[in-house]
């Protein structure tokens, strides 16, 4: 518990600590949501620093992060100037349509990839584990950028799947979503798969390749048990780091994805605030990405603390 | 195969895929900017060769006037899309290997400090690493660029490019290099030059530093590919190198309007000529790394 409690800490300060390099970050650099108005000569100087004064950009730097933590407890994370609007609201049903996609994505990479690499692991050098081998190495290569690209263009070529977006006009049905989501998730289980099967397969090649493997195997122990009951477990540590990681980032995952493929996600919303100079919308997403990664390494702490005593001991 | 020609082969496809890109210029049958409003999206040329001629204006090849050569099609002001995509693999690798050299230098110099005099500066750097690392990469990538000037020139964006992926991505070299430096401070023979008076810099320069060789070398074969597909997506965004300098990243964004590509698959072609130089490269970072035994 005392683990724990430290881990959860750590994690905090993180968090403080990533907030404040930001707004020192934001400080420094030039230029902010008002300065495109200030090119503009029909917006006089007095205009620009009256807005600014409105929206408290003028205060000090400490007062202003006051404000953000004071805004982000009440739930609001601040205020958006681009969409003039408290940030909060604005999040939620993009966190929700990301989440929809990389959690399904996230679960069936996982699905596909470890009885893959365990069968790898087993197989190795067959013919078999030779050529998954090669095709994963040819599917590393290729960007997910392109898989998107691709994907929208095999779609509006045949037209069995809609060319983008979440869902048709009209009233949201269930089986209507699913249908578009089927081509974003393809994507992203393409490009999760080969390093989950990499990582699966190397840790399980370990664990057979250990002493104590081959010891259990010369006691005849049959080969199923042996696999699953004596191997696996022996193997899991990397692969629940790895599956933290997996969580900690289904709000970043998908970027590109969804600005290819029109998906009404995090990061179509991300990009709009970078573009437009809106900090408040740009730090919120970036809190909320960095605290899911933190809750993710924390998770797989967490898992790893209850699966391996020698963890406990320390 | 052995190791070694591994290492050669891949070294060798390397060598000529980003010799393609650096010599751009003579291969290149036109200049990246070169419009030919007359023949926008003109699919791929047939090869006559006696239409071509070799080796004028300084080019590897030509078309006879008033002809063209479009060995990959045209993009939609008529640019010819091979002489783009030489061009733009010049930015794209170009990217890629100097952001690589930064965040190595980046990293070799902290990490080695931190490693090397422990402490408070160790901590520090340590903990400062965490941050940068508490972010997801691309999401870091974006934020930061998201606080520098959005409207500059296309040289500007390209050095603000390679100081930001580099610039971000040193912390992991970093600790992996504190962790060699680490151990190599504890041997023996570290040990007895330290007992016969040697200084600090010395040590480093003479006995550290060498040590450390092979994690640079195997860190520059998997951030090398990684900055590369980093340079394509910022400037797939728009946030990276504009038009009209191609980059594969750029180019790609073209493709994008999907009328473009129904029709003129040939748009894609930034995309595919991503994929060997990604293969190159983990080719050459499995072959380093075979030997720890973990493919990773």
């Amino acid at each position: 518990m005392r683990y724990i409690g430290r881990r959860l800490l750590h994690g905090v300060l993180l968090l403080v600590g990533v907030s404040v390099l930001s707004f020192v970050f934001a400080e420094l650099a030039p230029g902010d949501y008002f300065s495109e108005l200030r090119a503009d000569p029909r917006v006089s100087a007095e205009a620009v620093a009256a807005l600014r004064a409105q929206y408290g950009l003028d205060r000090p730097l400490p007062v202003r992060y006051a404000a953000w933590v004071a805004s982000v407890i009440r739930g609001d994370f601040g205020y958006s100037l681009a969409y003039n609007s408290p940030v909060g609201p604005l999040l939620w049903g993009r966190v929700r349509a990301t989440l929809l996609l990389t959690g399904t994505a996230t679960f069936l990479a996982w699905l596909i990839a470890l009885p893959l690499g365990i069968w790898n692991a087993t197989a190795r050098g067959t013919w078999g584990d030779s050529v998954s081998k090669v095709v994963l190495s040819f599917l590393l290569a290729v960007p997910d950028l392109l898989w998107a690209i691709v994907f929208l263009m095999l779609a509006v070529e045949t037209g069995y799947f809609p060319a983008g977006g979440m869902v048709s006009p009209g009233p949201e049905r269930v089986e209507d979503v699913a249908w578009h989501l089927v081509l974003p998730v393809a994507v992203l289980v393409l490009g999760m798969l080969p390093a989950l099967v990499r990582h699966v397969r190397a840790s399980m090649a370990e664990a057979i390749d250990s002493p104590f493997a081959l010891s259990a195997r010369a006691q005849g122990i049959p080969r199923r048990r042996l696999l699953f009951r004596h191997l696996l477990p022996a193997a899991a540590n990397p692969l629940i780091s790895l599956f933290g990681f997996s969580l900690g980032t289904l709000l970043s995952a998908s970027l590109l994805v969804e600005v290819v493929m029109g998906w009404p996600g995090l990061g179509p919303l991300f990009l709009e605030a970078i573009m437009a100079r809106d900090f408040a919308l740009v730090l919120a997403v970036v809190m909320l990405s960095a605290s899911l990664l933190v809750v993710g390494n924390l998770l797989a702490d967490i898992l790893l603390y209850r699966m391996d005593p020698r963890i406990r001991m320390k | 195969m052995t190791r070694r020609t591994k290492i050669a082969a891949a070294l060798v496809f390397l060598g000529i895929l980003h010799g393609l890109a650096i010599f751009a210029g003579f291969l290149a049958p036109y200049p990246y900017a070169e419009q030919h409003r007359q023949f926008p999206y003109a699919p791929p040329t047939r090869i006559h060769l006696s239409r071509l001629q070799f080796l004028v204006h300084g080019r590897l090849f030509g078309a006879r006037q008033p002809g063209v050569v479009f060995l990959l099609g045209s993009d939609a002001y008529g640019r010819d899309v091979f002489s783009r995509l030489l061009y733009g693999g010049r930015v794209s690798l170009l990217t890629g290997l100097l952001a690589a050299f930064l965040s190595l230098s980046l990293g070799l110099a902290l990490g080695t400090a931190a490693g090397f005099y422990g402490g408070w500066l160790d901590r520090l750097l340590m903990r400062g690493g965490e941050l940068v690392m508490a972010l997801p990469w691309l999401y870091l990538l974006l934020a930061v660029r998201a606080f520098l000037p959005l409207h500059i020139t296309t040289v500007q964006a390209f050095f603000l490019l390679i100081a930001i992926i580099g610039g971000v991505g040193w912390v992991r070299p970093a600790r992996l290099i504190r962790g060699v430096v680490l151990s190599a401070r504890e041997r023996g023979f570290v040990l007895a030059a330290r007992g016969f008076g040697a200084s600090d810099a010395y040590l480093i320069r003479r006995h550290i530093l060498p040590l450390t060789l092979g994690v640079v070398l195997t860190q520059a074969t998997v951030l090398i590919p990684q900055y590369i597909l980093a340079e394509v997506a910022l400037s797939f965004l728009g946030l990276g190198v504009g038009e009209p300098v191609p980059s594969w990243g750029n180019m790609l964004a073209e493709a994008q309007q999907y009328h473009a590509l129904v029709a003129h698959g040939w748009m894609l072609a930034p995309g595919l000529a991503i994929i060997p130089v990604l293969l190159g490269y983990l080719l050459l970072a499995d072959t380093l790394m075979a030997p720890a035994g973990r493919a990773r």
